[in-house]
């Protein structure tokens, strides 16, 4: 599902760039052709320490995304409204979780192990998509992020499976594929709230503009304050600009919602007949880095679960160990 | 930290405090195995990622519920990835095929030109 345009970046960029200059120029150039004539990188290619490094951080952001994003819709299961709606859901938040585990194997590719991720995701090292700092307060939640979010990151997640690295590329692939189903369940239960009783529009209205901001968030800070995105994009990592992506998912989404009769709580969203392009109040971004940073709703919520879960199945992991057998990455 | 989740099973659990460190161990989740995935029987079985499991046993198990939980499936293998002999992906130039080797495709051999020319000049 998850994606987020938005990869965190630790402070301390200098001394990578540093590392970065010890690259083979020649072994540079050839990989840099290589991408140029649009062949896919494989695990053991020559790679520079940059591109693996913001790799390992876009892919396993990603997969973090995916594993907690699945807590605030599973709590909505045991609630979901009806058998078709609670199967969905179960299916939808499986989905989710399996799809953490295709993003992190494709990172271990790259050579940080899954225990070093997940041990990242529980000190906060690294971050996950913002969005799922938000509590779901109700149903009409699930279906704001089954359409909205999802979409969003399908606008995002299409953009990345045409990027260079062949195990992330693979790895999108079969979550578009599911990704499809989660959209069309999401879109569903929110026309069903939208064209229901008065009392089911008003909880879809009041989710909407509740949600309205965070999903403005996702794609990430505006292009004219984000820094180093150009190497990214000719290396293809990065595949599209956070402001053209979240322009291309208000040309999709918005006329979806406003077709049912909801509004959207930015008074001058609207699209420039001459541009061809979006218009909207620049959603507030001091507050995405205060939730990015800890401060959001639900942050502690959502890690003291996952240590929880850590903790509580560890006996189980090991019980099944085998510490002496050979361990190696995934080939591919 | 406060029980005040809006999800009861949440509510339920005796969370640590807020800071608490947990750390997983090198290993603890087990080791990698590569799927191969069959769509139908008699087609080839294919490569469609990996899973992490303690036993090749489990690996099945997680490897049908991660690659087999929608399209079609009929069979599934599972290899230990440090099981896997590759070429290194820096010799690729060693498949190169620049040197004339029409002789081994089928498009290297054109019968009907030498029976035409045999017909017409009967």
């Amino acid at each position: 599902m998850y994606g987020g345009g938005y990869i965190f970046d630790e402070p301390n960029r200098n001394q990578l760039r540093e590392e970065q200059q010890h690259d083979e120029p020649e072994k540079l150039a050839a990989f840099e052709e290589r991408i140029a004539k649009g062949e896919k990188i494989e695990p053991g290619d020559w790679m520079p320490v940059e591109y693996r490094r913001q790799l390992i951080r876009l892919i396993e952001q990603h997969a973090h995304s995916e594993i907690i994003g699945a807590l605030p819709e599973g709590t909505w299961i045991t609630r979901a409204p009806g058998f078709k709606r609670k199967l969905a859901l179960i299916a939808k938040v499986q989905d989710e979780i399996g799809h953490g585990q295709l993003l992190y194997n494709a990172a271990e590719t790259l050579g940080k192990s899954r225990e070093a991720m997940i041990n990242d995701l529980l000190s906060g090292k690294s971050k996950y998509s913002n969005v799922f700092n938000y509590p779901a307060e109700t149903w009409a939640d699930v279906a704001v992020i089954g359409f909205l979010i999802d979409a969003a990151a399908i606008v995002n997640q299409v953009a990345n499976a045409k990027g260079s690295y062949g195990p992330y590329c693979r790895a999108l692939e079969r979550i578009c594929y599911e990704e499809s189903f989660h959209l069309k369940q999401g879109h569903d239960a929110f026309i069903e709230l939208a064209t229901g009783t008065p009392a089911q529009k008003e909880m879809l209205q009041d989710a909407l503009n509740r949600w309205w901001q965070p999903i403005m968030h996702f794609f990430g800070p505006p292009d004219k304050s984000s820094s180093h995105s150009e190497k990214l994009m000719q290396w293809k990592v990065k595949m599209a600009s956070n402001d053209d992506m979240r322009n291309q998912f208000l040309e999709s989404y918005v006329p979806k919602i406003w077709e049912l009769g909801l509004t959207l709580p930015d008074p001058a969203l609207r699209k420039n007949a001459e541009t061809g392009r979006w218009e909207y109040t620049d959603p507030d971004w001091d507050e995405f880095f205060r939730v990015i940073n800890g401060g959001g709703p639900c942050n502690m919520e959502r890690l003291q679960v996952r240590k929880w879960a850590e903790e509580k199945g560890r006996w189980v992991r090991k019980a099944l160990m085998k510490p002496t057998e050979k361990r190696v990455l995934p080939v591919a | 930290m406060s029980n005040d989740s809006l999800d009861p099973r949440v509510n339920r659990l005796k969370l640590g405090p807020a800071g608490e460190v947990v750390k997983v161990e090198e290993g603890e989740n087990w080791n990698i195995y590569e799927v191969f995935h069959q769509e139908k029987r008699g087609a080839h079985h294919e490569h469609v990622g990996c899973v992490h499991a303690p036993d090749p046993q489990l690996a099945l198990v997680f490897a049908k519920e991660q690659f087999a939980r929608r399209k079609k499936c009929v069979n599934l293998w599972v290899v230990k990835s440090a099981d896997i002999l590759a070429f290194d992906v820096e010799d690729e130039d060693m498949f190169a095929n620049n040197m004339e080797k029409t002789y081994r495709d089928a498009s290297g051999f054109k019968v009907m030109e030498k029976i035409n020319k045999f017909k017409q000049s009967k």
